[in-house]
């Protein structure tokens, strides 16, 4: 019966070609435009560490002074070097990391390639185990290392391909900003999007070349990058000078693997400002946050405001196309009244009538479809064109694909809905008298 | 031209005609909301600089080892770049206009008050308001005695020895006009810690932020007379003849390079570049939503076809009887204009207030002013257009139908 209806809907739909091409050309355009920017949006809002997120927390504690405190006031959104040091060296989560980024130059060796700067990101040793970093090579340093402030680093795979053809390089040396540093592990490919750990070194399609020892990059003076907030009579630092004792700029991660955990590190952070105050370091009673990973981002909003703003936009876009279609499918459904007319004197049910017309509908919402899938492909092609962060990013996944289609039949489906339900309701006497 | 008989055909038809509508409502809607986002997106990147952009380059270098003293280097480099054929002037700037990383300060009028008065960009350097060719409305030009190491200043801050801090500043007009309304700013106050007072020298016409969001404080700029050792943030400012640039951005960073060939260039580009890529994202969207306008006055126009067209087809028998019983081909054709004109007037009407609601929702959600009522007309008008434009065709078809029709059957 299905196969009937398919045979008749191809039938009808080529007997009036203006008429289907204009309903298949208006859902392609609204289906391409809505798919495009649901594209974008799905793949700038995604989760960065999936299957771990979940158990990635982000402490804040309040160390400013007095001037500016109202209660309702978010805490700094990173943390003091001391803050930080005395954070990590608690250890009260399963895992944490403290972090800053920065540029460091590489000098190759032999004259063949001119010394180059790379992102570097400054961090301690559960970074690797905590965000699950897949190693190619060997692997990170541990917490010895970071006492130790080792000449130690792990680099990234496309820096081992730049470097040393693609090879297994742990063990060699590579010569970061004047000083010897071993190679201990070579990471796989891993950029996260968005760039959740730290937002002020860019959101999207940012990702560090070498990793190194956060106290390795002080005793070094590399230099950093990112955001620095100070009060008082901080001042920010230049490269030689670390920011002063009331600036906050370094980022802190944990892992917390169990709600009851989550709790108890939430008391630890408010006992720990606590006791700082009574020590006269805090002055500010205790305000804590401890986000996790994806409220973090939200809480940064970090999806751009124009990125949501353009797909608000292709789905109105999306609506006119709709009703547009509804119009012209009541147009092409009262039109071959006459024949509904006959069939239905002929003895066919009205529901068979309707689920023949939405047969119809359905074909030009597959059809549409296929439309939009090409014209988001375009679509995303010019978004990729752009000079945006997040440019680079916008690809169409499989899923995207099956929902193009899914959205397409769908909608014009209800599209189909209020002309298949008037065409039915056509009195077949009438019909047949008037021929 | 009768109304009333078209209205009369339209309540035969109410359910198409409502479709029409409603099509046209929304484009309408959304056509006067996209165009007034334009015009928010051009007036963003039309954003005043105050510097002379067309005559700008910027050149960033970094080092791979840090080595002599810093100060040094910059005054060595300074008077490379001076050699140059064809450069007028050269800067040492922490940050330029429009550059995206930014240095801010929480400015106090009073040390002891306990909430700021507003946050400001800070530049430092030397030679930086003739470079770029600032205005100085009142008062005088930072001067070389009035300079202080970076170094010695941070030192300064956390010893509080204030004698090794900087005591003056250049200010914008917009941030004097905020801090001090209608009076001299000259001579007074401003302190960006309880200890750091700086007396203002100099009021420039304008000079904007370098991650200028916010049009309100774009203007909230402060030039304080710091000097700054090189470092791989720090941009030199190139002043030249605009047909010249080219040429001597490259002959400057030859010269830099002929220094010291372990150097890296990190930057290098002209203003008109900086301001370009600032704006990207703002291009991008008025270029989205030129295309978003045009798409859908392109689906309503041929909706409005292919409905029209459809109407004149089930008509052929009517419309052969009124050209029977007298009517002429020019009734015809305005009885499907007129037709038209109505259906887009309650389409345009609906669409108004459609238009105010989702400026309301964009009010509420992403920070936009209110839609000027100078918008809505805009809308009217291409939809009125587009309307008779689209009917046109099925409109003639139907006035070419001749009175014979009406004596034949179906």
């Amino acid at each position: 019966m299905f196969q009937y209806y398919f045979d008749l809907a191809w039938r009808s739909l080529k007997r009036n070609k203006a008429l289907t091409a204009l309903m298949v050309l208006a859902i392609a355009l609204g289906i391409g435009a809505s798919i495009t920017t649901l594209t974008v949006l799905h793949v700038l809002s995604g989760d960065p560490l999936p299957g771990r997120s979940g158990e990635i927390y982000y402490p804040q504690i309040d160390p400013q002074d007095l001037r500016g405190m109202s209660p309702s006031k978010e805490p700094p959104s990173q943390l003091t070097l001391i803050d930080g040091m005395n954070l990590l060296r608690a250890a009260r989560a399963d895992r944490q990391a403290l972090m800053k980024g920065g540029e460091v130059p590489i000098q190759p060796e032999g004259a063949a390639l001119d010394p180059f700067y790379v992102d570097a990101r400054y961090t301690t040793a559960d970074f690797f185990a905590m965000f699950g970093t897949p190693f190619r090579f060997g692997h990170g340093w541990n917490a010895a290392d970071d006492e130790a402030k080792a000449r130690q680093v792990v680099i990234s795979r496309d820096l081992d391909a730049k470097l040393f053809g693609g090879a297994n390089s742990v063990g060699r040396t590579l010569r970061i900003s004047g000083t010897a540093f071993q190679i201990v592990g070579v990471l796989d490919h891993w950029q996260p999007n968005p760039h959740f750990y730290d937002l002020d070194t860019g959101s999207y399609a940012a990702g560090e070349q070498v990793f190194l020892p956060l106290q390795t990059m002080i005793d070094l003076h590399l230099s950093r990058d990112g955001s620095n907030d100070c009060w008082g009579n901080g001042g920010g630092g230049t490269d030689t000078v670390l920011p002063a004792d009331t600036c906050v700029w370094l980022q802190f991660w944990v892992q917390l693997n169990s709600p009851a955990k989550v709790e108890a590190y939430r008391q630890f952070l408010v006992h720990y400002s606590q006791d700082q105050r009574a020590l006269g370091r805090f002055q500010r009673p205790p305000n804590v946050r401890l986000r996790s990973l994806m409220q973090w981002l939200d809480y940064n909003g970090v999806v751009p405001d124009d990125v949501r703003l353009q797909t608000w936009l292709a789905f109105g876009f999306l609506v006119v196309c709709l009703v547009n279609t509804v119009g012209l499918m009541l147009a092409k459904f009262m039109r071959r009244a006459g024949e509904l007319g006959v069939r239905r004197a002929l003895g066919a049910s009205r529901r068979s009538l309707f689920e023949q017309l939405l047969v119809e509908a359905g074909v030009i919402g597959l059809v549409g479809g296929g439309g939009g899938a090409v014209l988001a492909l375009g679509g995303l092609w010019l978004v990729r064109q752009r000079s945006s962060d997040y440019a680079s990013l916008a690809h169409l996944d499989p899923g995207m694909l099956l929902t193009t289609f899914v959205l397409a039949l769908g909608a014009t489906l209800l599209a189909g809905l209020l002309p298949a339900w008037r065409a039915c309701q056509i009195a077949p006497a009438l019909q047949l008298k008037s021929h | 031209m009768d109304i009333l008989p078209i209205l009369s055909t339209l309540r035969r038809h109410k359910l198409t005609a409502g479709l029409l509508v409603m099509q046209i409502a929304l484009t309408c809607a959304i056509v006067c909301n996209a165009v007034f986002l334009i015009g928010q997106r051009l007036q963003r990147m039309d954003m005043p600089s105050g510097v002379a952009e067309h005559e700008l380059l910027q050149i960033q270098v970094a080092d791979v080892v840090n080595s002599g003293n810093p100060y040094a280097r910059v005054q060595e480099d300074l008077a490379l770049l001076r050699q140059v054929p064809g450069v007028q002037s050269v800067a040492f700037s922490n940050q330029v206009p429009f550059g995206g990383s930014s240095s801010n300060g929480n400015v106090l009028l009073d040390p002891n008050q306990p909430q700021r008065t507003l946050n400001a960009t800070t530049y430092f350097g030397q030679n930086l308001v003739p470079t770029m060719g600032v205005q100085l409305v009142a008062g005088r030009d930072l001067r070389d005695e009035d300079f202080v190491d970076v170094d010695t200043a941070l030192k300064g801050l956390k010893t509080g020895d204030t004698k090794s801090l900087p005591h003056v500043t250049l200010i914008t007009r917009g941030m004097a006009e905020r801090l001090w309304p209608g009076q001299n700013p000259l001579g007074r106050l401003i302190y960006l810690t309880p200890t750091v007072g700086l007396r203002v020298v100099g009021v420039m016409a304008s000079l904007v932020r370098p991650n200028a969001y916010d049009a309100a404080t774009a203007q909230y700029t402060m030039v304080i007379p710091l000097r700054m050792g090189a470092d791989r943030g720090m941009s030199y400012v190139i002043r030249a003849r605009p047909q010249d640039r080219t040429r001597v951005l490259a002959a400057a960073l030859a010269a830099l390079r002929k220094a010291d060939s372990q150097r890296i260039v990190t930057t290098r580009r002209s203003f008109d570049e900086v301001r370009r890529h600032f704006f990207r994202d703002d291009r991008a969207m008025a270029g989205i939503l030129v295309g978003v306008i045009t798409a859908l006055l392109v689906v309503t126009a041929l909706g409005i076809v292919g409905l029209a067209s459809f109407w004149v087809a089930q008509r052929r028998r009517t419309i052969g009887v009124r050209r029977a019983l007298g009517a002429t081909r020019a009734n015809i054709l305005h009885y499907f204009q007129t037709e038209n004109f109505l259906l887009a007037s309650i389409g345009i009407a609906l669409g108004m207030v459609l238009a105010y609601g989702i400026n309301l929702f964009l009010m509420r959600h992403y920070e936009l002013p209110r839609l000027p009522a100078i918008y809505f007309p805009v809308g009217a008008v291409a939809l009125w257009l587009i309307g008779q434009l689209a009917v046109l065709g099925p409109a003639l078809r139907a006035a070419a139908v001749p009175p014979v029709v009406a004596t034949r059957s179906v």
